[in-house]
């Protein structure tokens, strides 16, 4: 944990020679950034309208008022690929909303605990300690649960859970950090503690930082699902994969396509950002 | 040792205390009058006055939050208002279905500790791309929609086995299977990575100059120092295992800890969700301190204060 490659070149990608599996799994990930972005704006119908002449239909069929159902129907005769593409947005407005949050708040008490060591340093870890008593799921769901639905009380819950593994790696990094000769410079000089972190702690802590994001990510993204799937996610009123998923329960037996289909994209997702975040943990990542 | 183990268990006595308080804290935060609950939508505002001084929760912050906290210490969690029994009862009736779950998974598991051997003792090579590839895809999946597919496939498509409830012993099957699945991929990354590092240690060279094959070298020095990490990080991670059966359970209507959590947060239950969350937190970091204490035992490195 000692040794903190300094990463001068970032944000450079280079791509020769990162390995092919990486970079599909970079042009999935925009494919989904795109769909979750612009998708919505080529479905001309309410993903959330209901039409009961419509329902179950398998996928390639043709619905009442002519136009064909590339991925099917649900229960209620709900286009899949309209759910399909509007769950893209949620899951990716979800996962960055809970990772942003995490970031900051895990970066601001790790980089101080890390830092200031002694007293704030204990009383941050033993907060980070409590948090962990409870596993992943436990916290969310007792906080989204118990609280009103709604989006900003699952980014809420998510990232009451989430932020305490880029603290426990920001507190590491810089504890580390804070031995080096450039920190013990800019100290003498006068320089003031939040600059000093800011300047010369923050730098060297983002690409074992980025990389984790990647992670957390997905956590996230999987999480909401689970949490929608038991229904104390997000109201009926959104898009949710977990939501379909959960829909299709009931009709295992005579439409499968409404729970398979969005597990297959929700895999997809998790998948290409955990090739891309292992890709990032070789390269950035602190040897954990 | 002694000494190590004490200050472990005293930490961890400090966790479940803090703990503790989160689950108040956030239980007091939520929306929603408890007594309003207890007592249905029907009843007048004397009876929720009523109610709420039985409850204790006309008392300053700081007078329930001791109230509460000798209740939690002498296990009296109060009553369900929907099962009408004491809700500690209640949940520790639940308990052995939730432990025979996860410890049915933690077996099945083990297999992705073999696999990450082999895969780590291999780098590179194809068996170590496909276990890795397999192991990522694996661990990618939602849990959830790995179970409604076990249940489309094996109950519905070829009738092998039954989607949900309990009896025979091949109930456990799909719920066991479906929990089992990411914590098998886990099993098998960590493993990889554990067993990679130790093959590049220098004892692990010598023994190849030694004359030893990989299979010798990796049998007779590898795995024992590739365990340590692998044990501990598990042993944390039996936490998340508890986590996914909360929503493991809830899919195979499964009679344990998880699905009675579920419905006792889906209807306000107050009582069980106290009593349920703070079993876990508590097994949580009793099992943690285990493998610490397990740690510092395979590991001298450990309890000497030195980073492992």
């Amino acid at each position: 944990m000692s040794a903190i490659a300094v990463q001068g070149r970032l944000w450079t990608i280079r791509l020769r020679s990162t390995p092919t599996i990486t970079m599909v799994a970079a042009v999935a990930l925009i494919g989904y950034l795109l769909v979750g972005l612009f998708g919505p704006l080529f479905i001309s119908y309410d993903p959330v309208a209901t039409n009961v002449v419509d329902r179950l239909l398998a996928p390639g069929a043709v619905t009442g008022d002519g136009s064909v159902a590339v991925l099917g129907t649900d229960g209620v005769g709900r286009d899949m690929l309209g759910q399909l593409v509007y769950g893209a947005r949620t899951s990716i407005i979800i996962g960055v909303s809970v990772v942003a949050t995490c970031l900051v708040v895990g970066l601001a008490f790790g980089t101080l605990a890390g830092y200031l060591a002694g007293w704030t340093d204990v009383a941050i870890s033993r907060l980070i300690d409590i948090l962990m008593a409870f596993p992943g799921i436990l916290l969310v769901v007792m906080i989204a649960g118990l609280f009103d639905r709604g989006i900003a009380v699952v980014v809420i819950s998510l990232s009451v859970a989430g932020w305490v593994a880029f603290a426990r790696l920001t507190r590491s990094l810089t504890f580390s950090l804070r031995e080096r000769p450039w920190v013990d410079a800019a100290r003498l000089i006068g320089v003031s503690t939040p600059l000093v972190i800011v300047r010369h702690i923050i730098p060297f802590v983002i690409g074992p930082i980025t990389a984790l994001a990647t992670t957390e990510f997905a956590g996230a993204v999987l999480t909401e699902a689970g949490l929608s799937f038991l229904g104390l996610g997000l109201p009926p009123s959104s898009v949710s994969w977990g939501q379909a998923i959960a829909s299709g329960r009931d009709y295992l037996d005579t439409a499968w396509w409404i729970s398979a289909i969005p597990g297959l994209a929700l895999t997809g997702l998790v998948v290409s950002t955990g090739l891309l975040g292992d890709h990032l943990t070789q390269r950035l990542g602190a040897r954990r | 040792m002694m000494k190590h183990a004490l200050r472990t268990a005293a930490t961890g006595i400090l966790i479940i205390l803090g703990a503790a308080t989160l689950v108040f804290f956030v239980l007091r935060i939520a929306p929603g009058d408890q007594a309003l609950v207890l007592l249905g939508p029907d009843a007048t505002a004397g009876e929720v006055a009523q109610a709420r001084v039985r409850l204790g929760l006309d008392q300053p912050l700081p007078v329930q939050y001791w109230h509460y906290l000798t209740q939690v210490a002498t296990l009296d969690f109060g009553e369900s208002y929907r099962f009408g029994q004491p809700a500690f009862g209640l949940v520790m009736s639940r308990l052995p279905a939730t432990v025979e779950l996860t410890l049915t998974a933690t077996a099945i598991a083990m297999f992705g500790a073999v696999l990450g051997a082999v895969a780590g003792a291999y780098r590179g090579r194809w068996i170590d791309r496909g276990i890795s590839g397999l192991a990522l895809t694996l661990y990618s999946m939602p849990p959830f929609w790995i179970g409604i597919m076990l249940i489309l496939l094996m109950a519905l498509k070829f009738r092998l086995l039954p989607s949900a409830g309990t009896g025979t012993p091949a109930h456990i099957v799909l719920p066991a299977l479906t929990l089992a699945a990411s914590f098998t991929a886990l099993l098998t990354r960590i493993t990889r990575s554990s067993v990679a590092d130790t093959m590049a240690e220098p004892y692990v060279q010598r023994s190849y100059a030694k004359g030893l094959t990989r299979r010798q070298a990796v049998i007779g020095h590898v795995v024992r120092n590739a365990a340590t990490p692998v044990v501990t990080i598990s042993a944390l991670h039996i936490g998340t295992l508890l986590g996914g059966a909360v929503i493991v359970e809830s899919i195979f209507a499964w009679p344990g800890l998880g699905s009675l959590l579920v419905s006792a947060v889906s209807n306000r239950d107050y009582s069980i969700v106290q009593a349920a969350v703070l079993l876990i937190a508590v097994i949580v970091v009793t099992l943690n301190t285990v493998a610490d204490l397990l740690a510092a035992w395979l590991d001298p490195r450990v309890r000497l204060g030195a980073k492992a």
